[in-house]
């Protein structure tokens, strides 16, 4: 199916009518942010983000192209997996309290402009938070609520690296709708694939046309030529063997010398999930609350017990942090908790890139002798 | 029976039945549900979080049922803000407690095997139910020895039941201080000196181990010397917890949560990042 311009602007009132909050890019702050969407004329009309390690800057495009730039420094993730909730309250009575469990709010998202990559980091989350033993509710209700609107990319910034994480750039499932944005100088419209029939039914409300196999095959061409031209690789061969043999490598000493552990890399992350708690009581000592909060493995009291912190320095919490997110994920989840958006590189301050930190532990690997303990050598 | 769980991030209320002054930092909580009439499901080794009102939420392990008491008996050391709140219950105050998680001593699969314990300190605790389900079975297993240590004879707990578990159920005692002054009648020395002075086939015998990480890897280190399997040796790994169901990310060691798939752990499974530093 297509749709032109009019019709992307009925699917966002369509939506709404239904009963979705529809949220997608716009720019605040001189970036491309997701928030909540009324219309077609909230989106980043004629814009392009410009990306590098440590760099980001919104450009203006010659065209009026809605969706031609990647992605910025928000992922679904805050409305997935908000930042902060609040998970009970407790009242003081006497020496004894009660507990006043949270009411679950069901919001009903409506995502436009979800990337393949970030597709991929739902999936990731859902086996975090919905795949173990625990469910997490919230997340549950809001993941279950949610209709998805993908879009295909049409350009790849510098720090993207999702062919190499096979996640992109093309998305073949996970969402209701995906579009593809066709514009040159006779054209501008969306070339939609449906995903569900929810997607389905949505797309009757909306008027449409049929798309034809050229149509189609032009897509498909588009993302193709974005997985062609992106540059940046991260070779995944044997990649957990590789950190776990090599927890002691110099290289973490090198990183530590850069590492500000500002815990921006962990915030933008789209698969990031690490949670903490926060005890508030109101100025009476009567009444206490209890909040979940974002947290992130770069900051000090992370790993806080009785008598220290466990990763007191900036090169344990690196490690830890890369570690986790191309080794240890894979034992946990059966996947990398790495998806490949580059989001880690862009919003860097000194610019770290985990694409060029791998290769150095890579390719001095076979030079390092390892230390005493024969039991290093065992992978689990 | 579990426990009936609404949200598992939610605390139940229980009721601090008994409160039970251990040692000069360490007291016992023996706790009841105040709304489930059910008795408390629990496997030794597992933990729960306790709750104290408006400070915040710790991990600590059960310690018991124990004789003389018949909740859920909790043991704790004052260390920080959490547990100093909880040392202030009296009889009949209210906790809020979420479990319970974690992994349990692998007791069932340790039957006709000689059993040697080895704690450290407050590390006694979550062995002490590990222990009376031994006792409830006694004669399928062989040999069982308590080593115990401390850093000061008055830093041992437990104590008072120790000549039961002796004389009752056949089990060796052994306890060494690391320092003491001279009205100390018993051994000084770290824990492990006291493996040589008591009798198991190290060829047939399960280790449990709890205390901290540096005596563990040494009790690892001479057990295994010994000729005791890698993969007959459990221990207890501790590290920060938020949440207790694999969802905050703090207690990760290596590709291991803490809370669900330890704390208990045998050791050839976390031997690769056992010991290292910072992990």
């Amino acid at each position: 199916m297509i749709i032109d311009r009019e019709g992307l602007d009925q699917l966002i009132s369509v939506l709404i009518g239904m009963g979705f909050q529809v949220v997608g890019p716009t720019v605040r702050d001189e970036a491309i942010v997701y928030e909540n969407l009324n219309s077609i004329n909230d989106l980043p009309e004629g814009w392009a983000d410009e990306q590098e390690g440590g760099t980001y800057r919104l450009k203006r495009r010659s065209d009026k192209a809605l969706f031609g730039y990647v992605v910025g420094p928000h992922s679904w993730k805050k409305f997935l997996h908000p930042p902060e909730r609040r998970l009970f309250r407790a009242n003081l009575k006497g020496g004894d309290f009660e507990i006043i469990p949270e009411k679950l709010e069901e919001p009903k998202f409506a995502f436009l402009g979800v990337r393949s990559c970030e597709l991929h980091a739902i999936a990731i989350q859902d086996k975090v938070f919905l795949g173990g033993e625990h469910v997490d509710s919230t997340y549950k209700i809001r993941r279950e609520n949610a209709f998805f609107i993908a879009v295909q990319c049409g350009q790849s910034a510098a720090t993207c690296f999702c062919t190499s994480m096979n996640t992109g750039p093309r998305t073949e499932s996970g969402f209701d709708l995906a579009l593809t944005e066709i514009l040159d100088n006779e054209h501008h419209h969306f070339i939609v694939e449906v995903g569900s029939d929810q997607g389905n039914a949505v797309m009757e409300k909306i008027l449409h046309r049929q798309a034809t196999g050229e149509d189609v095959m032009e897509a498909k061409k588009l993302t193709e030529e974005v997985a062609a031209k992106m540059k940046r690789t991260l070779d995944t061969t044997n990649i957990k063997e590789l950190l776990y043999e090599n927890l002691e490598h110099p290289q973490w000493n090198d990183i530590a010398d850069r590492c500000m552990s500002c815990a921006n890399c962990t915030m933008v992350c789209p698969t990031c999930f690490c949670s903490t708690v926060e005890d508030v009581t109101d100025i009476t000592g009567d009444h206490a609350e209890r909040w979940q909060k974002w947290d992130s493995c770069f900051t000090m009291d992370f790993t806080h017990i009785h008598g220290g912190e466990v990763r007191a320095s900036t090169k344990s919490r690196y490690r830890q942090w890369l570690t986790h997110k191309l080794a240890s994920w894979q034992d946990q989840f059966d996947s990398s908790g790495c998806v490949g958006c580059g989001r880690c590189i862009t919003w860097c301050p000194v610019a770290i890139d985990l694409t060029e930190e791998i290769p150095k532990i890579r390719d001095s690997e076979n030079q390092i002798t390892h230390p005493g303990n024969e039991a290093r050598h065992e992978i689990p | 029976m579990k426990l009936p769980i609404s949200d598992p991030m939610t605390p139940e209320p229980y009721i601090v039945k008994q409160f039970i002054r251990e040692t000069h930092d360490t007291f016992s909580l023996d706790l009841f549900p105040k709304n489930i009439s059910d008795s408390i499901a629990f496997q030794p080794g597992q933990f729960t979080m306790l709750y104290a009102f408006g400070v915040g939420e710790v991990p600590i392990s059960i310690s018991g049922p124990a004789p003389m008491q018949s909740g859920l008996i909790q043991t704790i050391r004052k260390v920080g803000k959490v547990t100093e709140a909880l040392d202030q219950l009296k009889n009949g105050d209210t906790v809020g407690l979420r479990g319970p998680f974690g992994s349990a001593w692998p007791i069932s699969a340790m039957k006709k095997r000689d059993i040697v314990v080895m704690a450290g300190g407050i590390g006694l605790a979550p062995l002490r139910p590990a222990l009376y389900a031994l006792f409830d079975q006694r004669d399928n297993f062989g040999e069982i020895a308590l080593l115990y240590g401390a850093r000061s004879p008055k830093d041992l707990i437990f104590t008072n039941e120790f000549k039961t578990w002796q004389e009752k159920f056949g089990i060796q005692v052994k306890v060494t201080v690391d320092t003491a002054d001279s009205d100390w009648r018993g051994n000084v020395g770290v824990v492990t000196t006291s493996i040589p002075r008591v009798d198991f086939d190290p060829k047939n015998t399960v280790a449990m181990i709890c205390g901290p990480e540096i005596m563990m890897k040494y009790s690892v280190a001479e057990l295994k010397q010994l000729g005791v399997k890698e993969d007959r040796i459990h221990i207890t790994m501790e590290r920060n917890m938020k949440c207790a169901i694999g969802f905050c990310g703090h207690c990760q060691f290596g590709p291991a949560f803490i809370c669900k798939d330890g704390p208990i752990f045998q050791y050839n499974q976390v031997k690769h990042f056992f010991g290292i530093r910072e992990i």
